[in-house]
């Protein structure tokens, strides 16, 4: 035994050895705070997907199968898929556009400082007005006895149904979409326009560029990733859809929710695991979308210092 | 008629006058500092030269050609930002060639000159990074050779280093003023920190509330500024409350302190005595024939330089001196005279911008 | 710099036009049940139909269990993610943005065919039972709002020194969490709440394939068979959401994380009644 003792030393060297670490006790308990939201998440969530990912490779004996999948390339569930993929690429599409130009407009546009969190709110409301409310509202303005049509009609003689429009098809249900694509676009591109530095313009100004040539060098490439990524979402968003589709054009636009709506309910298709597939088809799109929109914005954000 | 002519600039915006008066004639090849507190409408003056903001009244003319209704991307001007502004989406090489492309120039001619311009600022190497990859200090120097690949013909630079750290600023405002003298571009530099201000231009504007308050080679401005304002602005000054006597001396609490020239006002009129700290000395020398008694406050050590706060009967004076290993400085407490000549101290002008009794 | 601000001011003026339009033709039309003239028929009939009052009810009790039942579940979560286990942080996230990338009618099929009367869990075996599942349904379907609201809004307080704070006065966990920590969050729960109401309050494909007598089915079959009722309803549904956006404004803004908890929610806030 040395007869030097410090005394820094004593307290730390006997410690470990006096008896157990402290922590433990404490921490199996804090486990019993997190479990029940997995258990939830488990049961409620990811357990009843897994079950139709599984399914969607099941044979009703419950063998595996690719057949279900293949089943899904028959001309009527194309066509469903391909309605969908439409109807959500045009409500993606013109949202993005017209949300783009609207955001733009409030941030850049040089108005009164009321009008961007008026717009702003608005969006944030508008954007849940989705659903089956939504489908009576626009049947009450665009409808054959909407305000807009017979508008039309009294006041400049133009009869839109007479002229092909029809609310109850893949455009009338595109216009109606738009409704909440439009702000959710305003909503996720107003900060990324935010981060368009005023500097960045003046500099390409002095550098002798014309605006044109700052969007296109500057400007939209900045921006690219998060349009792209809004874009997607849109699609996601526009692709899952069902409420407002059902309450507007029913069965007699056929997407895919509607399509698996009807399975459910009388299996359509004469082949229950049929539904698996066509769950899975949709889960394989947004999860995708909203795969590629999450590393969009990621790449979005590196450039944001 | 000067290369870049500056006549009676004036800018409102609203009711606010924030420049007024504004007359500036700068040489070709000259380095000009526009210095003062923020709001004294340096930023606005070089918005104006670079064409961001248009003036109320008044007009420029660079190398004969009025550009005050140009739009800025027709002035061939170049700047660089506090706040750097390099295009994020694009590398550094493509960021230098940026004004050479929107030219039109063909790619023969961009490619050896962003390389030119990329070795001037020592950093060939990075040429395929991007801006958020650099540091603060690097993508300044970007800044600067992208301003500079389309041969402007003024280089603007508002605040360049004001991001930066103290190291960096440093060393940077070194580079760009070597940068300026190789290429012999006119360039007009904004700044608060007046030391930027005096180390690198040939001549400072020193401006306060819009207005120019004195313009001169940075010597003159240090050791004769014509308002106190300037003199409180610039370096570091010690004033001293007086009453004119007669000739050129002017009493500070009973004792005569002899001036160089004649103060104005007449005798019996208050009048401020400025001092700048090194004038100010604890040995008599044949120049140095006027004294005062004063009492040691307080004694800084800046290393290189001793700073000694010193109280006399009409303020507070700051005398520097170099540290001497052999001679410690004298005590708190201690009771000291101080020498200093009549070309040292100086009357400031009556009602100029007040300011406070010492500046550091 | 100024260009014409006429082109924004026009876009503007456009978009507000698209969208006011709908909410003026609904209230016009819901008006116009009785042939000439403004008349609020269409409203009485709706308030006097007593499946209006059974639907709406249901889905309100069904938003308040939801409600209670998210809160339950995402603060403490939240909470210990935070203190004790950061670095579940990332999965946690995850799980809780799940329901935006599965849409809602995936989600109840998996309910039918998984707890069905022949299963493990057979919760659609009995009314009570499927009404159940129905709330935890819409559980799952508002977790990303009540989380995100929830985590916010722990972010803004400083957790971790509350709790050593309660835990030198002698605090045992559940004091804490219940005494000290609710009551500072309750701003943000509140908020996470009125956006659930919102969401519950209109659904339709859960309530629908699991058969529940809720206020979206009454309204998809209003829709189906009347044609001033409707937008009635419409014009009600739009104002219950309204009052719960506004509500959300007013409780996000007094939080102590501010409108931040408000406006995030926003971003996230639609895709619920699709």
């Amino acid at each position: 035994m040395a007869s030097i003792v410090d005394a820094g030393t004593t307290g730390s060297r006997t410690a470990p050895a006096a008896g157990q670490p402290r922590r433990r006790p404490p921490r199996s308990l804090a486990w019993l705070g997190i479990v029940p939201f997995f258990a939830f998440a488990l049961l409620f969530l990811i357990g009843p997907t897994v079950y139709l990912i599984f399914g969607a490779f099941q044979t009703p004996s419950g063998a595996l199968t690719f057949d279900n999948i293949i089943g899904l390339f028959t001309p009527q569930i194309m066509a469903a898929y391909s309605i969908s993929i439409q109807v959500s690429l045009a409500s993606a599409a013109f949202g993005a556009l017209v949300g783009f130009f609207i955001a733009y407009a409030i941030v850049h546009g040089g108005l009164p400082g009321a009008i961007r969190p008026t717009v702003v709110t608005f969006a944030g409301v508008a954007s849940n007005f989705a659903g089956i409310p939504l489908a009576f509202a626009f049947l009450a303005t665009l409808g054959r006895l909407g305000l807009v049509t017979l508008f039309l009609k009294d006041t400049f003689g133009i009869n839109i149904y007479t002229l092909g429009f029809n609310l109850l098809s893949f455009w009338g249900l595109t216009i109606t979409y738009l409704y909440f694509q439009i702000p959710l676009m305003v909503l996720i591109i107003t900060p990324a326009l935010d981060g368009l530095k005023k500097e960045w313009s003046e500099a390409s100004e002095i550098l002798g560029a014309s605006r044109w040539q700052y969007w296109r060098m500057v400007g939209l490439p900045v921006l690219a990733p998060s349009i792209l990524g809004c874009f997607l979402l849109l699609f996601a968003n526009s692709f899952g859809a069902i409420a407002t589709a059902y309450a507007l054009t029913g069965s007699s636009l056929n997407i895919v929710p509607i399509l698996l709506y009807a399975q459910i309910r009388g299996d359509v298709l004469y082949n229950p695991n049929l539904g698996y597939a066509l769950a899975f088809g949709m889960i394989v799109i947004t999860g995708c979308s909203n795969v590629l929109y999450l590393w969009l914005r990621a790449r979005a954000e590196r450039w944001r210092q | 008629m000067s290369f870049l002519q500056i006549s009676n600039v004036s800018k409102r915006f609203g009711v606010n006058t924030v420049v007024r008066d504004f007359d500036l004639g700068v040489e070709r090849g000259e380095f000009v500092s526009f210095l003062g507190p923020s709001g004294c409408g340096k930023t606005t003056m070089l918005r104006m030269i670079a064409g961001f903001e248009t003036p109320s009244a008044g007009n420029i003319v660079i190398d004969g050609e009025d550009v005050t209704d140009t739009r800025p991307n027709r002035r061939r001007i170049g700047m660089v930002f506090q706040a750097y502004a390099l295009f994020p989406n694009l590398s550094v090489a493509d960021n230098v060639a940026f004004g050479l492309k929107v030219a039109g120039r063909p790619k023969s001619e961009i490619e050896p000159r962003v390389a030119e311009m990329l070795a001037l600022i020592k950093l060939p190497h990075l040429a395929e990074r991007y801006p958020y990859q650099l540091s603060g200090g690097q993508q300044q120097r970007v800044a600067l050779a992208r301003a500079l690949a389309p041969s402007p013909r003024v280089l603007l630079l508002d605040e360049p280093l004001s991001a930066l750290d103290a190291q960096i600023r440093l060393s940077l405002r070194e580079e760009i003023r070597a940068l300026q003298r190789e290429l012999g571009i006119t360039t007009i530099f904004v700044t608060h920190d007046q030391e930027e201000a005096l180390s690198i231009s040939d001549r400072i504007v020193v401006m306060s509330d819009g207005r120019i308050e004195q313009c001169g080679a940075p010597f003159e401005i240090y050791n004769r500024p014509t308002s106190r304002f300037v003199a409180s602005f610039v370096g570091t000054l010690s004033l001293l409350d007086g009453v004119r006597e007669s000739g050129s001396t002017v009493a500070v609490n009973g004792t005569s302190v002899t001036l160089a020239e004649p103060p104005q006002g007449a005798t019996g009129a208050p009048v401020t005595l400025a001092l700048r700290p090194e004038a100010v000395k604890l040995e008599p020398s044949p120049e140095r024939i006027n004294r005062l008694s004063a009492r040691v406050e307080d004694t800084q050590f800046l290393g290189s330089v001793v700073r000694l706060k010193l109280s006399v009967a009409g303020g507070i004076i700051l005398a520097d001196t170099f540290n001497r290993p052999t001679a410690p400085p004298p005590l708190r407490g201690a009771l000291v005279d101080l020498y200093f000549s009549p070309s040292d101290v100086f009357a400031l002008k009556p009602g100029a911008a007040p300011g406070p009794a010492t500046a550091a | 710099m100024t260009n014409s601000r006429l082109v924004p001011f026009a876009i503007v003026a456009v978009g507000a036009l698209y969208f006011f339009l709908p909410l003026v033709a609904t209230f016009e039309f819901s008006l116009s049940m009785l042939r000439g003239i403004w008349s609020f028929e269409a409203y009485r009939v709706v308030f006097d139909d007593p499946r209006f009052r059974e639907t709406f009810v249901f889905s309100v009790v069904a938003a308040l269990a939801t409600i209670v039942l998210g809160a339950l579940l995402v603060v403490p979560t939240a909470y210990w993610v935070r203190l004790k286990f950061p670095r579940l942080r990332p999965l946690v996230e995850f799980i809780t943005l799940l329901p935006l990338v599965i849409p809602p009618i995936v989600l109840v099929f998996g309910y039918l065919r998984l707890y069905n009367s022949s299963s493990f869990l057979p919760f659609t075996g009995s009314a009570l039972g499927t009404n159940i599942l129905l709330v935890f349904g819409y559980v799952i379907l508002s977790l990303p709002y009540m989380f995100r609201a929830v985590d916010t809004g722990m972010a803004a307080i400083d957790i971790r020194t509350l709790t050593e704070a309660a835990e030198s006065l002698g605090a045992r966990r559940p004091t804490i969490l219940f005494k000290v920590i609710l009551p500072n969050v309750r701003a943000a729960v509140l908020s996470g709440a009125f956006l659930t109401f919102a969401i519950v309050i209109g659904e339709f494909v859960l309530a629908s394939l699991l058969n529940r007598p809720a206020f979206g089915p009454y309204l998809a079959l209003m829709g189906a068979n009347r044609a001033y009722e409707p937008a009635a309803l419409a014009v009600i549904a739009f104002a219950v959401t309204w009052a719960c956006m506004a509500l959300l404004q007013v409780v996000g803004s007094q939080a102590p994380g501010r409108s931040r908890s408000g406006r995030s929610l926003f971003k996230l806030g639609r895709r619920a009644a699709r």
